[in-house]
C-alpha cells in the first residue's frame, strides 16, 4: 500500500487540490443521468481518490463499455473472457437471453474478472450513477479484494490467467478439429461434472503462464506416451509381491482431487484428453476462492461502493439524485426477506457481507460494552486497518465464525432450524439470545464450509491386479446422504476413467456401504 | 489510473457456436416440441420464431449432491416466533428447508424455455418434410422487392446526386445569402449617384460610398455557387412487388375414420402449401370446408378440432366450394388452390360426381388442385375417379401420403410449373 490509511474524519475540509478549482466553479461532477466517456474518467478519477484515501490497494483497472447483450455473452461464458466452446454456455446464454428479453430480470450490472488488468464491465444502457456505482463496486471493490485476499493471492494468478485462457481455447478447438466436436463435447461434459472435485485444497498451485504451460503441455505429452503406466505393467507380477501389494492401496491415501487424479492415472485416456482435464481442473481452481468467498468478496465490494460514494456525496460532489438513485439500487442489493417471505432464498451474501463490514467498522468507531467483551482486540481500534485485515485473512467460514457479532445476530434475527429426518418435526437449535449466539455463529460459519456444503467424496481405491475398478468413498457427514445423481456422476466418471467405478459411504462410526456402481 | 474501451462495436455474437451447439445436442427434443407447436399454430401462422420449451430434466448437468435426509442444521434470518427447543412441522413440499434450493438460474421450473429464430424454426419444421435444397430456400426467402423513386433526400451517393434539383437548391440559397448586401448595394449605389448628380462625385463622402460599393459586390461574389447543402439525392425506397390476391380452399373430410394423426398430417399439408403462397401472393384468403355427408364452411379451430362420425360424401363440399367460389372469388380477380385431405372414403355412387364436378365445375377456375389421401389402406374409389381427372388436367396433383415426408412430392409439379413460367 503506498497511502497510509486515514481516519476520514472531517473530509468536507479536505478537497484534493487537483479537483479544488473544478470544485469552486461547478460543484457537482454531473447533474444529468446520461453518461459520456469524460465524464465516466471524472468520476473513475474521484472515485480512485478517496479509494486512495481510504488505502484501497488495487491493480490498474481495464473497464470495457458494452452493450446488453455482449453483457449476455460475458454472464454465459461464467465470467471468462475467452472461453472455449461448450453446449453449456449455449444453454445458459439463451436463458439468459430469454429472461432479459422477456424483462424477468436486469442484467447484474457487473461482471469483473479477476486479472490485472482487473477487467469490469460496464452496460452502456446503465445511467450515470449506475456507473458510478458499479465504477466503485467493482473496480475498487472487488479489485482491492482480488488483490488483497489471501486465498486469491495464493490460488489464483491474476497475470497469467487471461493467457491460460486463450491457450485453453485454441487447444480445445484444435482438439474439435482432430478429433471431432463430440468426442471432445464428451469429455468436456464429464469433466465439467467433476469440477467441484478438481480442486487442490492445501497444495499450492504452480503459477501459470501462456508459453511456459505450452511447452509444459508439449513434455507431458510426450512423457506420458513414453512412459510405461503402472496399471498397464503386463509382466506376471510375482505371485507374493502381489499379495503384499493388494494389501496396501492404491492410491495409499484417499484423494480429494478427482480430477487430478484422473489427468494423471486415468489409464485409457488420450494424451488429448488428459490435457482438457487439466484445463478443466485449472480453471476450476481458479474460480476455487470466489466460490469460498462470495459473503466476504460481495459484501467488501458492496461496502465500499457505499462508502466511497457517501464520500464524495459529503464532499458535495454527487447531487440529490445521484443519490436517490444509488440507494435505491443499493437498498434493493442489499435486502435480505426473512425466511417467511415468498421471496427469500436462503440468505443473501451481499445483505450478509454488507453488514458484517459496517458492523465491524461500528464496532471500532462507537463499541458497546458487549462488543468490547466480544472483540476485545478489534473493540476502538482503527477501522480501515481492522476491515482490511479481515479482507485479507480469511474466507466467509472463518470470517464469520470470526466476526459476526451478537449485535448483527440480533439485528437480522437469525435462528437455526435442525432438521434430522430421525424425528418427526424440526427443532429450533438456537435463536439470537445470549445461549443461542455462538452456536449460531458456529452454524452459520460452517453452513459456509463448502467441505460441508458438498458431499465429501475422495479416491479411495483402484483394484491394480484385478479388473482396474475404481472406488470412490462418500464421507458422510451427520449422515446425509448422496442425491439422486449418483447414478449419472458414475457414468461421467466411467468415462473418463474407462472401467468400472464404484461408489462407497462411509458414515460417522466407520460402516462402509456400496451405494453405487457403473459397469463399463 | 484505469484504461476505459469501447467495446460496443466489437462484435456481439460470441455466444453463437455456443447456442449452436445447444441445438445441436438437443435436437431430438427441440424438433419434438416443435411438432408440438406445429400442432398449435394456426395454418397462416407459421412464419414466427417460437418459444420452446423442454422438460430441464433432459438437460441438466448432474454434480455429486446431498440427498434428503440425514441431519442438517441451516441458519434463517428473519426470526419473528420462534424461542429455543421450539418444535414445528414440517413444511410442506418434502425437503423441509423451508424455501432453501432455488437454483441461482432462478429455474426450479420443470421447463427450460428459449427462443428459437423464425429460420430455426422453419428449418425444423421442413426436416421432416423432406424439402430439396433448393426449395427451403426459396421458401425461407424474404419477398422480392423492387426500388421505387421516394422524392428527395439531403444525404446519398454520389451516383445518385439529382443535379436539377441541387442547382434549382442552389438559386434559392444564393437569392436568399446575397439579398441583404444587393439591398444595401442598390441603395448606396442610388446614394451615389445622387451625389454625382450633384456634382460632388470627388467628395469624401462619394468615396466612401465608392469603398461600400466595392465590399458589397465582393460579399455578393463571395457568396458561393454551389454549397454542400445544396446537394440533393434521388431517393429510392424498397418496395414489395406488387402481386395479386389469393384464396386457398382447404378441404377436409372428418367423418369418423379421420384420427388425429391423420388431421395432423393434413395440417402440415396445407401448411406447405399455405407457406408457398406466401412467397407469390400478398394477400391469401383461407377458406375452410369440412365435410361428411354434409359440407359446412367453417373457421380453422372448428376445422381442425371438431370430429364428427357417419358416412362420407365428397361432392358436398366440392359443391359447396363451387358456389364459393361463384359468389366471393371470382375467377378473374382471384388465383384459386384447393388443397384437399381425405382417407380416401366415399361413398360409392358419390365418386363419378365428383369427377365430373372437378372436370367440368372447378378445375376451369383454379390454379392448383392438390389432393393428398392419408394413410388409406388401398386406392378406393375415389382414387381411380381422381386418377381420370389427372390424366385430362395438368393442374391436378394427388398423392397417397403415409407419412410426412410424402407431402412434399404432391406441389413437386406446382414448382416446376413455376420454374418454366
Amino acid at each position: 500500500m503506498s497511502t497510509e490509511p486515514q481516519a476520514p474524519q472531517a473530509p468536507e475540509n479536505t478537497p484534493a487540490p487537483a479537483a479544488a478549482g473544478a470544485v469552486v466553479r461547478r460543484r457537482y461532477l454531473s447533474e444529468g443521468s446520461e453518461w459520456t466517456f469524460d465524464l465516466l474518467r471524472l468520476y473513475d478519477q474521484e472515485i480512485a481518490r478517496v479509494a486512495a484515501h481510504y488505502g484501497l490497494d488495487t491493480y490498474p483497472n481495464q473497464i470495457e463499455v458494452i452493450t446488453s447483450e455482449q453483457m449476455i455473452d460475458a454472464y454465459s461464458s461464467v465470467g471468462m473472457p475467452v472461453g472455449y466452446h461448450h453446449w453449456s454456455f449455449g444453454k445458459q446464454f439463451m436463458a439468459t437471453q430469454k429472461s432479459y428479453k422477456r424483462g424477468h430480470m436486469g442484467l447484474a450490472y457487473e461482471i469483473v474478472i479477476n486479472s490485472n488488468p482487473c477487467i469490469a464491465y460496464l452496460m452502456e444502457e446503465n445511467t450515470m450513477t449506475m456507473q458510478a456505482l458499479v465504477i466503485a463496486h467493482a473496480c475498487y471493490g472487488h479489485n482491492s479484494f482480488f488483490k488483497g485476499n489471501y486465498l486469491f493471492r495464493t490460488w489464483t494468478d491474476a497475470e497469467g490467467i487471461l493467457d491460460y485462457l486463450v491457450f485453453a481455447r485454441n487447444f480445445v478447438a484444435e482438439c474439435e478439429e482432430r478429433y471431432g466436436e463430440e468426442a471432445v463435447e464428451e469429455i468436456l461434459d464429464s469433466c465439467h461434472a467433476l469440477m467441484n472435485y478438481g480442486v487442490d485444497r492445501y497444495k499450492r498451485p504452480a503459477k501459470l503462464s501462456m508459453a511456459k504451460e505450452k511447452a509444459r503441455q508439449r513434455e507431458r505429452e510426450a512423457y506420458l506416451q513414453s512412459q510405461v503406466n503402472d496399471l498397464w505393467r503386463t509382466l506376471p507380477p510375482k505371485e507374493s509381491a502381489a499379495k503384499a501389494k493388494q494389501e496396501t492401496r492404491f492410491p495409499p491415501e484417499p484423494q480429494e482431487n478427482l480430477l487430478y487424479f484422473i489427468e494423471k492415472n486415468a489409464p485409457r485416456l488420450e494424451p488429448w484428453q488428459r490435457e482438457i482435464v487439466r484445463i478443466v481442473r485449472k480453471i476450476a481452481q481458479y474460480f476455487y476462492p470466489q466460490r469460498q468467498t462470495q459473503v466476504m468478496n460481495e459484501g467488501w465490494a458492496t461496502f465500499w461502493h457505499y462508502t466511497l460514494l457517501n464520500h464524495l456525496y459529503e464532499e458535495g460532489k454527487l447531487t440529490d439524485g445521484f443519490m436517490l438513485e444509488f440507494l435505491q439500487s443499493h437498498t434493493n442489493v442489499v435486502y435480505q426477506p426473512p425466511y417467511y417471505s415468498r421471496a427469500y432464498s436462503g440468505i443473501n451474501p451481499y445483505a450478509l457481507g454488507f453488514a458484517m463490514f459496517r458492523d465491524i467498522r461500528r464496532i471500532c468507531e462507537a463499541p458497546t460494552e458487549e462488543d468490547r467483551r466480544w472483540f476485545p482486540d478489534i473493540a476502538g481500534s482503527d477501522w480501515v486497518k481492522t476491515l482490511d485485515f479481515a479482507m485479507r485473512n480469511f474466507k466467509d467460514e472463518s470470517f464469520i465464525a470470526q466476526y459476526l457479532s451478537p449485535h448483527l445476530i440480533r439485528e437480522l434475527k437469525l435462528f437455526a432450524v435442525l432438521d434430522d429426518d430421525a424425528e418427526d418435526q424440526l427443532e429450533i437449535a438456537a435463536i439470537h439470545d445470549d445461549a443461542g449466539y455462538r452456536v449460531i455463529r458456529q452454524l452459520l460459519a460452517d453452513q459456509y464450509n463448502l467441505g460441508n456444503r458438498e458431499p465429501n467424496i475422495q479416491v479411495w481405491n483402484v483394484d491394480l491386479y484385478g479388473d482396474r475398478s475404481l472406488t470412490l468413498r462418500h464421507f458422510m457427514h451427520n449422515r446425509r446422504p448422496l442425491g439422486e445423481s449418483t447414478p449419472e456422476m458414475l457414468r461421467h466418471v466411467a468415462r473418463l476413467w474407462g472401467y468400472d467405478v464404484r461408489i462407497e459411504s462411509v458414515d460417522e462410526t466407520g460402516e462402509v456401504e456400496l451405494v453405487g456402481e457403473c459397469l463399463v | 489510473m484505469s484504461a476505459f474501451v469501447d467495446r460496443r462495436l466489437s462484435g456481439k455474437n460470441r455466444s453463437a457456436v455456443n447456442r449452436q451447439r445447444f441445438l445441436r445436442r438437443y435436437k431430438q427434443q427441440i424438433r419434438r416440441a416443435v411438432a408440438e407447436a406445429v400442432s398449435g399454430r394456426k395454418v397462416a401462422d407459421l412464419e414466427r420464431g417460437e418459444k420452446i420449451s423442454i422438460p430441464s430434466k433432459d438437460l441438466n448437468e448432474p454434480v455429486f449432491h446431498h440427498g434428503p435426509g440425514g441431519r442438517r442444521t441451516i441458519v434463517h434470518p428473519g426470526n419473528k416466533e420462534f424461542v429455543t427447543g421450539d418444535r414445528i412441522d414440517r413444511p410442506e413440499g418434502g425437503a423441509g428447508q423451508g424455501g432453501r434450493g432455488g437454483s441461482p438460474e432462478g429455474e426450479g421450473m420443470d421447463e427450460f424455455v428459449f427462443e428459437l429464430t423464425k429460420e430455426e424454426f422453419m428449418n425444423y419444421f421442413f426436416e421432416d418434410l423432406a424439402l430439396p435444397d433448393l426449395v427451403k430456400k426459396q421458401l425461407t426467402a424474404t419477398p422480392e422487392v423492387k426500388k421505387v423513386r421516394a422524392g428527395f433526400v439531403s444525404q446519398g451517393n454520389p451516383a445518385n446526386l439529382h443535379v436539377v434539383r441541387s442547382m434549382k437548391q442552389a438559386i434559392g440559397r444564393r437569392l436568399a445569402m446575397a439579398a441583404g448586401p444587393r439591398e444595401r448595394l442598390a441603395e448606396v449605389e442610388a446614394a451615389l449617384a445622387e451625389l454625382e448628380a450633384r456634382g460632388e462625385g470627388a467628395s469624401a463622402e462619394a468615396e466612401q460610398l465608392r469603398e461600400e460599393i466595392e465590399s458589397l459586390k465582393a460579399k455578393v461574389a463571395a457568396v458561393p455557387f454551389l454549397d454542400t447543402w445544396d446537394l440533393r439525392y434521388a431517393h429510392r425506397t424498397d418496395q414489395p412487388q406488387p402481386t395479386s390476391q389469393a384464396v386457398m380452399f382447404c378441404v377436409m373430410d372428418v367423418s369418423g375414420s379421420m384420427d388425429e394423426e391423420r388431421k395432423d398430417i393434413a395440417k402440415r399439408f396445407f401448411m406447405l402449401l399455405y407457406l408457398f403462397l406466401t412467397k407469390s401472393y400478398e394477400k391469401i384468403d383461407l377458406v375452410f370446408i369440412r365435410h361428411h355427408t354434409v359440407a359446412k364452411e367453417v373457421d380453422e379451430d372448428d376445422f381442425f378440432t371438431s370430429r364428427e362420425t357417419g358416412g362420407t360424401v365428397v361432392s358436398s363440399a366440392l359443391e359447396l366450394m363451387s358456389e364459393i367460389i361463384r359468389t366471393r372469388y371470382p375467377s378473374a380477380a382471384w388465383n384459386i388452390y384447393v388443397a384437399q385431405a381425405s382417407d380416401g372414403d366415399n361413398w360409392e355412387d358419390d365418386s363419378p360426381r365428383c369427377r365430373e364436378l372437378l372436370v367440368n365445375d372447378i378445375l376451369p377456375l383454379v390454379q392448383y388442385y392438390a389432393y393428398v389421401e392419408i394413410q388409406a389402406e388401398h386406392p378406393q374409389s375415389l382414387w381411380h375417379q381422381y386418377e381420370y381427372v389427372k390424366s385430362v388436367n395438368r393442374n391436378f396433383a394427388m398423392q397417397r401420403i403415409l407419412g410426412l415426408e410424402d407431402i412434399y412430392p404432391v406441389f413437386r409439379e406446382l414448382f416446376r410449373k413455376k420454374a418454366t413460367a
